[in-house]
């Protein structure tokens, strides 16, 4: 049992939840449109985007060996993790040998999928999330619901009385900017003080071995450069080959998430401090990890590692604007964490995910790397239906209509007799249906005409 | 000019529904000089399997409908969704098999949404149909407007009717949250959708709604009426046919 009707129902009761949501989607929105209205021919620069992420997905292995190669030359250390568990027990293990008691966090969505912050709490080590709407998140005990705004859930009033309640010394006005400078006293001191820093990456250079962070508040600089050690969590797919490539995905991403050029910080660091840098980590460490990716790309996935994480699928998804993102479960939402989430979790467990989507095709309209994303959920669908995950009532159901369609004479008399029954309960309006109870709890069915479309044209009727 | 043996396939929920959308799409074909046929043996292009994954259905469901859709010139069809299952996932889901393949490509080519059709194929307009002054909403549903790039014909057509003023509708490339099994697998979710949908309308003055699927009408209008919203719903081939001042979805013929 998944929950996802339950999590949905529940989002769907709570009004402020809503208005949170569509403030933030629907500024989103609007900005990208602006942002591709602005730019020159979209839609080329779109091909180009998805056909870079092709190219290495498809030369998977050449590109991370070159990456490895030159980010060691660079003096940083890089270690492989097939698996979620194996991820966080190396960023322990590394945080262990360096004696840290607290990290400093930079948002990363692969943090989250792998669980890090769960396995940095079990192995006792204090955690300060940088981010500021990370730093919500961790003071409410929550998860994230978006991956660009992970506190996209929590209304401007929320947030304030969260901090009045959990800051040391909070804001008094209430105003955004006391409120950021509240966050900002409560974490620079944390930040400063912490062992370790980790931190994502959005892109890893093959051909210089750089890692390419983007924040607005510059978090990653100020949670990498203080500690000294920094590791670096990454997915495979997360390779362009060179710099070139990188600042063309980087166009893209900024305009896509936020309808932005560019975000206000965009850093690229290669390998630890060297003799005469002023500051920096002494040792920096990154670990790539599969966790399903490799997978992906054998079972009719491979369109999907082409995704650079810039949230424009749910922003502009009609039932992720109803429900949010916590909806979902998993720790990618909207239709991006649709095609996702049964990758991480099983589809036994996320069957709902890729059937609570109406296939209207606007997440792939607006995908800055033309990922087919309505295409990938119909195969989840499809698997689901091979396996037997989809529920008795619906196959029976589609079965007997699969059975009459294949009949058009059978079908014809089936048909007929369904539409009689249904005029027994009303001409014009009917809005008590049996059997569609789904349908008619909400709005009204039309009562069919007297006879099928089939019937009166037999009879001779031409208009 | 010559005249094209034209294929009408009415779409099951039209057959069952709302029968007198084929009827408009078999007047306005012939006023285009077309010689209509409506195979006998049409049931259902096998949407409803594909989208819940029944492949197997849905593959047999094409083969069937394929074979016989290729004795036509043109298979014609007023739903955009219905239009966008043989002209788009026909190819698809018989890619695995080369004779079929080339079969669905085929049947792929020439078929047509009626508004394309009308439009940009027969270069036909509405040329006697007149409305009291009427105010018209025109609602772009999905799979018509990103499957097959339904959006500017019907708004050609519409402009030829006298009388007619399209208001603007916001958000009207957003989905009314029907969705085919989703509306009945998630009412919920649906619902919510649709209620946004409906103020939209209600807040745009248009005393009619239009669109080229009856699924997304029939929610629309199946909403609106529950809210108490005196708006008049027709599929835009009635109304391009002159059969607008007939019973709307949901009143009683």
């Amino acid at each position: 049992m998944s929950g996802f009707t339950d999590r949905a129902d529940a989002a769907l009761a709570d009004r402020i939840l809503k208005i949170a949501v569509e403030r933030t989607a629907g500024t989103a929105e609007a900005k990208r449109a602006i942002a591709v209205d602005a730019f020159p021919d979209f839609d080329r620069a779109r091909d180009r985007a998805a056909a870079i992420k092709d190219h290495v997905i498809a030369h998977l292995g050449y590109y991370l060996e070159q990456f490895e190669a030159n980010a060691v030359a660079a003096g940083a250390r890089v270690h492989w993790a097939r698996t979620a568990d194996e991820a966080c027990r190396i960023v322990i293990d590394l945080c262990k040998a360096a004696g840290a008691r607290s990290v400093a966090r930079s948002k990363s969505m692969l943090g989250e999928e792998i669980g890090l912050p769960h396995a940095l709490a079990e192995a006792g080590i204090t955690r300060v999330e940088t981010d500021l709407a990370e730093h919500i998140i961790q003071l409410a005990d929550e998860r994230p619901s978006h991956i660009i705004w992970p506190a996209m859930h929590k209304t401007r009033e929320q947030v304030s009385a969260l901090f009045k309640a959990r800051h040391r010394t909070p804001h008094e006005e209430e105003t955004i900017a006391a409120m950021a400078e509240s966050a900002r006293r409560e974490l620079r001191t944390q930040m400063l003080g912490a062992d370790v820093g980790i931190s994502g990456a959005n892109f890893l250079i093959a051909d210089t071995g750089a890692i390419c962070t983007v924040t607005n508040e510059g978090n990653a600089e100020l949670s990498l450069v203080p500690p000294r050690m920094q590791i670096v969590t990454a997915g495979i797919e997360k390779i362009v080959p060179s710099m070139a490539h990188a600042t063309h995905m980087l166009r893209m991403l900024a305009r896509s998430a936020t309808g932005a050029a560019l975000t206000q910080y965009t850093t690229f660091y290669t390998g630890p401090r060297r003799p005469g840098d002023r500051d920096g980590p002494e040792e920096m460490h990154i670990v790539l990890v599969d966790n399903g990716r490799t997978t992906m790309r054998e079972e009719g996935l491979a369109e999907m590692l082409r995704c650079i994480r810039c949230g424009a699928c749910m922003n502009h998804c009609v039932v992720f604007r109803q429900i949010g993102g916590h909806a979902y479960g998993g720790t990618y939402p909207g239709p991006m964490g649709a095609v996702l989430t049964p990758v991480l979790d099983g589809l036994a467990k996320s069957r709902d995910l890729p059937n609570a989507c109406t296939l209207n095709g606007k997440c792939q309209e607006v995908c800055p790397v033309r990922i087919p994303l309505p295409t990938l959920l119909r195969g989840w669908r499809e698997k689901s239906w091979r396996e037997g995950l989809e529920p008795k009532t619906m196959r029976a159901g589609l079965g007997v209509w699969a059975w009459f369609a294949r009949r058009p004479a059978l079908y014809r008399m089936a048909s007929g007799m369904a539409l009689r029954s249904m005029r027994v309960l009303g001409r014009g309006w009917i809005s008590k249906l049996p059997l569609a109870d789904g349908w008619t709890a909400h709005r009204d069915m039309p009562a069919p005409e007297a006879q099928s479309f089939m019937a009166q044209y037999k009879k001779g009727r031409r208009r | 000019m010559s005249r094209p043996r034209v294929a009408l396939f009415v779409t099951c929920l039209v057959d069952a529904m709302r029968p007198r959308i084929g009827f408009a799409a078999l007047a306005t074909l012939e006023a285009a000089g077309c010689e209509v046929v409506v195979p006998e043996a049409q049931t259902c292009c096998g949407q409803p399997a594909l989208n819940s994954g029944d492949r197997a259905t849905a593959e047999d469901l094409a083969r069937r409908t394929i074979a016989m859709l290729e004795p036509f010139e043109a298979v014609v069809i007023p739903s955009g969704s219905c239009a966008g299952t043989i002209r788009s996932h026909y190819p698809e889901i018989l890619e695995h098999d080369p004779e079929w393949l080339a079969r669905a490509q085929a049947v792929s080519a020439k078929t047509y949404e009626i508004m394309a059709y009308l439009d940009e194929v027969r270069g036909w307009r509405p040329d006697d149909v007149t409305l009291p002054a009427t105010k018209a909403a025109y609602h772009d549903s999905c799979s018509g407007l990103r499957e097959l790039g339904i959006k500017a014909q019907p708004r050609r057509l519409l402009k030829a009717v006298e009388g007619l003023d399209l208001v603007p509708l916001k958000g009207e490339e957003t989905c009314c949250g029907f969705g085919g099994t989703f509306c009945v697998k998630y009412p919920a979710i649906s619902n919510a959708i649709v209620e946004e949908k409906a103020a939209a309308i209600e807040e745009s003055g248009a005393d009619l709604l239009l669109a080229g699927d009856l699924g997304c009408l029939m929610n629309m209008a199946g909403k609106l009426h529950r809210r108490g919203t005196p708006v008049r719903a027709f599929h835009t081939i009635e109304l391009l046919a002159g059969m607008g001042d007939g019973a709307a979805i949901g009143e009683p013929a």
